[in-house]
């Protein structure tokens, strides 16, 4: 009775232990299974590389470029921000901020990371939209730059908190030695601490993308969402995301329309995919 | 000397840095909280939306918001637990366990709008349960799950491994254990990983979209198979869906979902600290 | 005519490639106080877990050999049947993050005594068997961290004994302890061998002339010499255990 009961406890455990790969199995395979439908019409050249999308249109085209690059664009500018100020937010934190305030700007980090992307898109929306438009001249405030700034905020809390792990992950013995041979802090910090603490930085810096080109909602907002090739920072483009986000309300379902949505959410699933593989070599390297 | 004005020059770009995170976020939810006060009343947190959503309140989306995320933790908690269970205490390190942690980790990465197509593929159309609170709290759930497990794993983790000897040396099985000894002192880090994981699916939109959320519903949801309004959808329809919507509503309806969301993290984190100075082994 | 309570043959243990215990050959018989000495890595304690089979939770263990416990095999019990008939305690005291009382009715409640008088009763007879009961008995409802070292580890006691068990193991029960609480404890084991059999590891070779019948001593995972313990003492036949015990190496 008693060994029977542990038994079943015991299964229970089992299959809860392996739901998640079962979960990531269900998404990868129901993606495919919409997704892939695209391509009994359309070629996935013309899909990956195709520089026209206009689902709506007659004929309906199906060329996912200009939204790839909008993606990359938008991402790259943010990465461009959030990379600098972040680890250097994490050096503070992890090396020179007093321990009590350290204990407070870890908790405003932490806010940051709550707050939800909807509430950061409206914010966007009704403050950095309109000073975008005044200080370019722009007819608009809804660009690619705007979605940058942004996107750079959202990615600070992974980058921040990561970078911090990896520094505090570097043996104490390593800072000693250098102060032993009369370094300053500075210097222990950016010729022995911040070299050791590389591949953990590296890691923060690619799950900080990762959640870039994830981001959804706020990125819709202030972009502007012009399916077309960016040529300007200042000009409104549309992320692979949004894509899906503005047009799967409009499709009916079985469509090739609603097949593409899918496609590029193979596409998003992939990127992800990837990238939290190599942070995850970073991170846990022996 | 010289390195020593290095060292300072350095260190004030480092907190310049730091400055350019926090002052936005004290600024942003200052300017929120202002902006956003004027419209709180009892009538806007327990009316119906009326006039297209123009006037009147927001209880749809604050009562749909608090059934999703029940019915999220209803769904992951049971299996979240179990799964760190079966990690921390049962697994061995073999290729099924790393296949497990990769699928953790890739769970935590995948967009939430990629979410939001699952569960229409998935729940919405493959099981037919269509647009509903079923659909939406099931991906939800699947989307916190790996911030419980990993939290779970964390804090079972954290309980020393001689209680689970002694306990084994006294006769007890391996579930006896777990259950009287291992899992009583993880609870606070388990219900503190639980909060995190409502706090963030109280937030989210994107996985909401198409598998529950209603543009404009006017009354309460009867059962589990009806669609409902959510607070954060809410706020993206009236913010860029519908012309002509007071300032005063956008900015009351930002500031309750914030302050929904953030009191939510700041339990956790009080919880946390609190379990911090508790620690007795 | 004395019983044999455990005879243990040929047993070898292995952890990956490391051979921790060699051939070992030995019994042990009702209502003795075993001690086992040796130094760091002698593969005392693996032999202690042994009989406890904790070593099992590792997972690269692999063992071979027999051992025969009442007249039947090891293996046949249940693990928890075995577990509750040979107690452990470990070296340093680990009390569970549970009261006292709870601590000390932990092993009866998972044996399916639910009756709380019943469990009062067992509480005060192990309690007062270790030694610790008059200390304690007014804080049975506090946390057992609360509780001194050498409490603590006297709780450990009254806490195997309350599984009634038939032989406890000691794994160097006094190695953190101070030399009154070490006092105070092997006075409990000189009470406990009128009903127990008791397998005392230790490196303090002091306490096992103090408390041992028969001495064993292990060498890098091989029984060396087992005998009356004052005559191992006072003529070994193995002069690596003279070496150990006259305090040449170890």
């Amino acid at each position: 009775m008693k060994k029977l009961r542990e038994f079943i406890i015991e299964k229970t455990i089992f299959l809860s232990g392996i739901a998640s790969i079962l979960f990531v199995l269900l998404i990868f395979l129901f993606l495919l299974l919409n997704g892939l439908s695209l391509f009994k019409t359309v070629n996935f050249k013309d899909f990956l590389l195709g520089e026209n999308w206009s689902p709506v249109c007659e004929p309906p085209s199906f060329g996912i470029l200009p939204l790839i690059l909008g993606s990359l664009f938008v991402t790259l500018t943010a990465a461009i921000i959030s990379i600098p100020i972040g680890i250097g937010s994490a050096i503070y934190i992890a090396e020179v901020a007093p321990l009590k305030i350290k204990e407070f700007l870890k908790a405003m980090v932490e806010t940051l990371a709550a707050i939800p992307s909807i509430v950061l898109g409206f914010i966007g929306m009704v403050t950095l939209v309109p000073w975008i438009k005044r200080i370019f001249n722009l007819p608009t405030g809804l660009t690619a730059l705007s979605g940058a700034i942004l996107l750079s905020f959202m990615a600070l809390p992974t980058i921040i908190s990561i970078t911090e792990d990896a520094l505090y992950a570097v043996p104490k013995a390593y800072k000693e030695a250098a102060f032993a041979i009369g370094a300053t802090h500075w210097q222990a910090i950016h010729r022995v601490i911040l070299p050791a603490a590389y591949p953990g930085i590296f890691a923060a810096v690619m799950l900080g993308m990762g959640r870039v080109i994830g981001e959804t909602m706020a990125v819709m907002m202030v972009t502007g969402n012009a399916p077309l090739i960016p040529k300007s920072l200042l000009v409104p483009v549309r992320t692979l995301t949004a894509t899906i986000a503005a047009e799967m309300g409009e499709t009916v379902a079985g469509s090739e329309h609603y097949f593409s949505l899918f496609a590029i959410g193979i596409i998003l699933f992939i990127i992800s995919f990837i990238i939290n593989i190599t942070a995850e070599f970073f991170l846990h390297r022996e | 000397m010289n390195q020593k004005i290095k060292q300072k020059i350095a260190f004030f770009i480092l907190f310049l840095s730091i400055c350019l995170v926090v002052i936005p976020i004290v600024l942003l939810v200052i300017f929120i909280g202002i902006k956003g006060l004027p419209a709180i009343n009892w009538e806007f947190l327990t009316g119906l939306p009326k006039q297209g959503m123009r006037a009147g309140g927001i209880f749809p989306a604050i009562v749909g918001t608090v059934y999703l995320v029940i019915g999220a933790v209803l769904f992951s908690l049971p299996i979240g637990i179990l799964s760190a269970i079966y990690l921390s205490e049962y697994a061995k390190e073999n290729i099924l366990t790393r296949l497990i942690r990769l699928a953790i980790i890739n769970l935590s990465g995948v967009p939430s709008i990629v979410y939001g197509l699952f569960g229409l593929a998935f729940f919405v159309i493959f099981f037919n349960f269509g647009t509903s609170v079923l659909s939406g709290s099931l991906t939800l759930g699947i989307m916190i799950l790996p911030i419980i497990i990993t939290a779970t794993q964390e804090s079972l983790k954290s309980v020393p491994y001689a209680f689970r000897e002694v306990s084994l040396s006294l006769g007890a099985t391996k579930w006896q254990t777990i259950k009287n000894i291992v899992l009583p002192n993880a609870l606070p880090g388990i219900l503190t990983g639980t909060i995190l994981g409502i706090a963030r699916a109280a937030g989210e939109t994107a996985p909401i979209l198409f598998t529950v959320a209603a543009f404009y519903l006017p009354h309460l949801p009867k059962s589990i198979f009806d669609q409902v309004m959510a607070l954060p959808y809410h706020l993206y329809v009236i913010s860029t869906q519908i012309p002509g919507v007071p300032d005063r509503m956008r900015y009351g309806t930002a500031l309750v979902l914030l302050v929904m969301v953030l009191s939510i993290n700041l339990i956790a984190i009080i919880l946390r600290y609190q379990l911090r100075k508790k620690k007795r082994w | 005519m004395v019983e044999k309570k455990v005879e243990v043959k040929n047993l070898n243990v292995w952890f990956g490639q490391t051979h921790s215990l060699k051939d070992i050959n030995l019994d042990i018989y009702d209502n003795e106080v075993l001690t086992i000495i040796g130094p760091a890595n002698s593969g005392k304690t693996t032999f202690l877990r042994m009989l406890n089979r904790l070593n099992e939770l590792q997972e690269n263990f692999r063992f071979s050999g027999e051992i025969i416990f009442d007249h039947k095999n090891f293996f046949d019990f249940s693990v928890q049947e075995l577990r509750k008939k040979i107690g452990m305690v470990f070296a340093l005291p680990v009390p569970l993050p549970l009261t006292v009382f709870d601590n000390v009715a932990y092993g009866p409640k998972l044996h399916g005594i639910r009756d709380r008088g019943k469990l009062k009763e067992i509480v005060e007879r192990s309690l007062r068997l270790a030694y610790l009961w008059e200390e304690v008995k007014d804080r049975l409802n506090a946390s057992a961290f609360l509780l001194s070292g050498g409490q603590q580890q006297r709780l450990c006691i009254a806490r195997t004994l309350a599984c009634e068990p038939e032989i406890i193991l000691f794994d160097e029960p006094c190695s953190g302890l101070d030399p009154v609480s070490t006092a105070k404890i092997e006075e409990a084991m000189q009470e406990l061998k009128k009903d127990y059999t008791l397998v005392l590891v230790t490196n303090n070779v002091k306490q096992a002339a103090r408390v041992g019948d028969r001495t064993a001593f292990f060498l890098s995972g091989e029984l060396i010499e087992i005998e009356r313990t004052d005559r191992l003492f006072t003529a070994p036949k193995d002069n690596r255990t003279e070496g150990y015990i006259s305090g040449r190496f170890g």
